[in-house]
């Protein structure tokens, strides 16, 4: 988790869209987690990833010092170069705290937007199957299409700032929320549905009391997909479209054309620290509403 | 809590006038059953036949018990006397609206505790507050949950999610209890402890049960007649009266006369007609 992919994939969220396992599959009967494991894990939670950091920045420092040379350098500067001027000079800093700022609005207004859309759309979808046949191929299509191919429309419709940013971002992030909240709704034992219908219950209060609560773990587990992927949305959509306020996708864009390596890793390593910013805050929140009843299989 | 008995003369006949009634038919033969099959048949639409000529009737305040091989039809009965399956031929009659129907699996929400589960049905029926958390109240002390209402299910064991499920149904308190292999998951003593309660709640409503089991044990012991079913397709094969009172007590299953209609049960069973 605390490593940064040097390439265009800045945030670590795996590929998307593969839901865990549903809560109708859960074991039954006494089924909890050793509460000693709890604690234990916490050391593995934090050794492990230190010395994945440890030996990543001992490679960093391998390839920077030890393959490069004098010219090539600028491609990867050491790491304390990188701190020295991409973080500690006040003037660069400043600066790349206002484009994440900016990228942060993009970021989660996308993400609010593919939530509440893609959460209508599934919940939609599994209403009637014919529902779902006529939309489904469609997310799928969002979800495939290369975001480069829709610029000039997008362009057209919603210009070169803000707006088209966002729908970027949207775009990126739709497809783990539809997928996996409509597994989810899916995903509700038949006896549990036989139950409710033995008792004429309409459609929302099926809806309501028995498939959304049911399909919260997998929709959270889609958020928080989705959450990785709005960061990496909102740098693309910034990428392409430049007018207003720099973000941190148009940053990059000028660090790497004017070859300042310190600042474009700088604000690579934010934006991945965004990117697992809101995907552990979407973990967390995953274990408040749902961890009292929902224990997913670990391991 | 109002029990809507369907029979006129269940009145008089209660608990204590029931309990001492060594029949068969405690509420007399003459009363509009509350449940009746006649001639029903049921084919599936992948052409499985799973009843056919299938006659069968349950009075009020009876406690009928059916056994049969495994995919005889049994839960299959259930379901269309239930309204989830309907029934290719034949008739169905069902006195009452209130159908209790539990299932094998205790089908509990997670994310609910104890007592918002107990409290689901009367939720979907749309009880007032204050008549619902009272007969939530009732059902979970019924059942023997006291002081487990706010714990989530995966902190029960088998029996005690049984016996949610069990006060989910009761607090509707309905008039026809179908009950399909409820206690089949469980272990032989929690099952007897079970058996015994079910009988304690079912001399206290008076309700009519049908109840299907492997068990040709629980079978006897809890009801006033067993109804033995043929291999698939599922037709009935036998129908034997249980001669013991009500309340039953549980040292009753070490009784000859016990152990007598146990074997006659098992007999028929196996027969091959
Ligand atoms: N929806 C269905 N479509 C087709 N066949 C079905 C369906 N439901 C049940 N059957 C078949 O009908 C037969 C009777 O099924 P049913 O579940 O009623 O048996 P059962 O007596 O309850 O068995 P068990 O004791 O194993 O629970 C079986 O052969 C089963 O495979
Ligand atoms: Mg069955």
């Amino acid at each position: 988790m605390t490593t940064t992919s040097p390439a265009a994939a800045t945030t670590d969220p795996p590929a998307p869209a593969l839901p865990e396992p549903a809560p109708a599959s859960r074991p039954r009967g006494r089924v909890r987690a050793a509460s000693g494991g709890r604690r234990g894990n916490l050391a593995s939670l934090v050794l492990g990833p230190a010395a994945v950091l440890a030996a990543f920045i001992g490679l960093w420092y391998g390839v920077s010092d030890g393959l490069l040379n004098e010219q090539q350098r600028f491609m990867l500067p050491p790491p304390h170069e990188v701190v020295r001027v991409g973080i500690l000079d006040g003037k660069n800093f400043s600066s790349m705290m206002s484009a994440l700022r900016l990228t942060c609005e993009v970021t989660f207004s996308g993400l609010a937007i593919a939530i509440v859309v893609g959460v209508i759309v599934a919940v939609a979808m599994s209403q009637a199957k014919w529902i779902e046949n006529a939309l489904f191929p469609w997310a799928v299509v969002i979800q495939t299409v290369p975001v480069l191919a829709l610029t000039p429309v997008l362009s057209f419709f919603f210009g070169f700032a803000l707006t088209s940013r966002i729908i970027v971002c949207v775009i990126i992030a739709f497809f783990p929320i539809v997928s996996n909240t409509l597994f989810g709704l899916q995903s509700v034992d038949r006896g549990m549905h036989e139950l409710f219908r033995l008792h004429r219950t309409g459609r929302w209060t099926r809806l309501w009391k028995l498939q959304l609560p049911a399909a919260l773990p997998s929709m959270f587990t889609g958020f928080r997909n989705a959450a990785g992927l709005s960061v990496i949305g909102a740098i693309v959509g910034e990428f392409f479209f430049k007018q207003g306020e720099p973000g941190l996708g148009t940053t990059l864009s000028v660090f790497t054309s004017r070859l300042e390596g310190e600042r474009l890793w700088a604000t690579t390593l934010t934006a991945s620290l965004l990117g697992i910013a809101v995907f552990v805050f979407f973990g967390w929140l995953s274990r408040r509403v749902v961890g009292r009843w929902y224990q997913p299989k670990r391991g | 809590m109002t029990i809507t008995h369907p029979g006129p003369a269940d009145d008089a006949a209660d608990t204590a006038a029931a309990a001492d009634t060594a029949g068969a038919s405690p509420d007399g033969a003459g009363a509009t059953p509350a449940l009746r099959f006649a001639g029903v048949r049921k084919r599936f639409r992948d052409g499985t036949v799973a009843l056919v000529d299938t006659d069968l009737a349950v009075r009020p305040g009876e406690f009928v018990s059916v056994v049969g091989p495994s995919g005889c039809g049994k839960s299959t009965l259930l379901r269309i006397a239930s309204g989830l399956e309907k029934a290719t031929d034949g008739t169905v009659d069902v006195a009452s609206a209130g159908v209790g129907y539990v299932f094998q699996d205790a089908t509990l929400l997670p994310w609910r505790t104890v007592r918002g589960n107990v409290r689901l049905l009367a939720e979907l029926e749309h009880l007032d507050a204050a008549e619902r958390e009272r007969r939530v109240d009732e059902a979970i002390g019924l059942v023997g949950l006291g002081g487990f209402e706010k714990h989530l299910p995966h902190e029960l064991s088998g029996g005690m999610r049984m016996r949610t499920s069990l006060a989910r149904s009761l607090v509707l308190d309905p008039s026809i209890f179908l009950f399909d292999e409820p206690f089949g998951a469980l272990d032989e003593i929690t099952r007897e402890r079970l058996n015994d309660e079910l009988l304690r709640m079912f001399v206290l409503r008076r309700f009519a049960a049908l109840f299907i089991t492997h068990s040709v044990a629980e079978a006897v012991f809890l009801s006033t007649r067993v109804v033995v079913m043929s291999g698939r397709p599922g037709r009935v094969k036998a129908d034997l009266a249980v001669p013991f009172a009500y309340p039953r007590a549980p040292q009753l299953r070490y009784s000859p006369e016990f152990a007598a209609l146990c074997g006659e049960v098992s007999h028929h069973l196996r027969s091959q007609d």
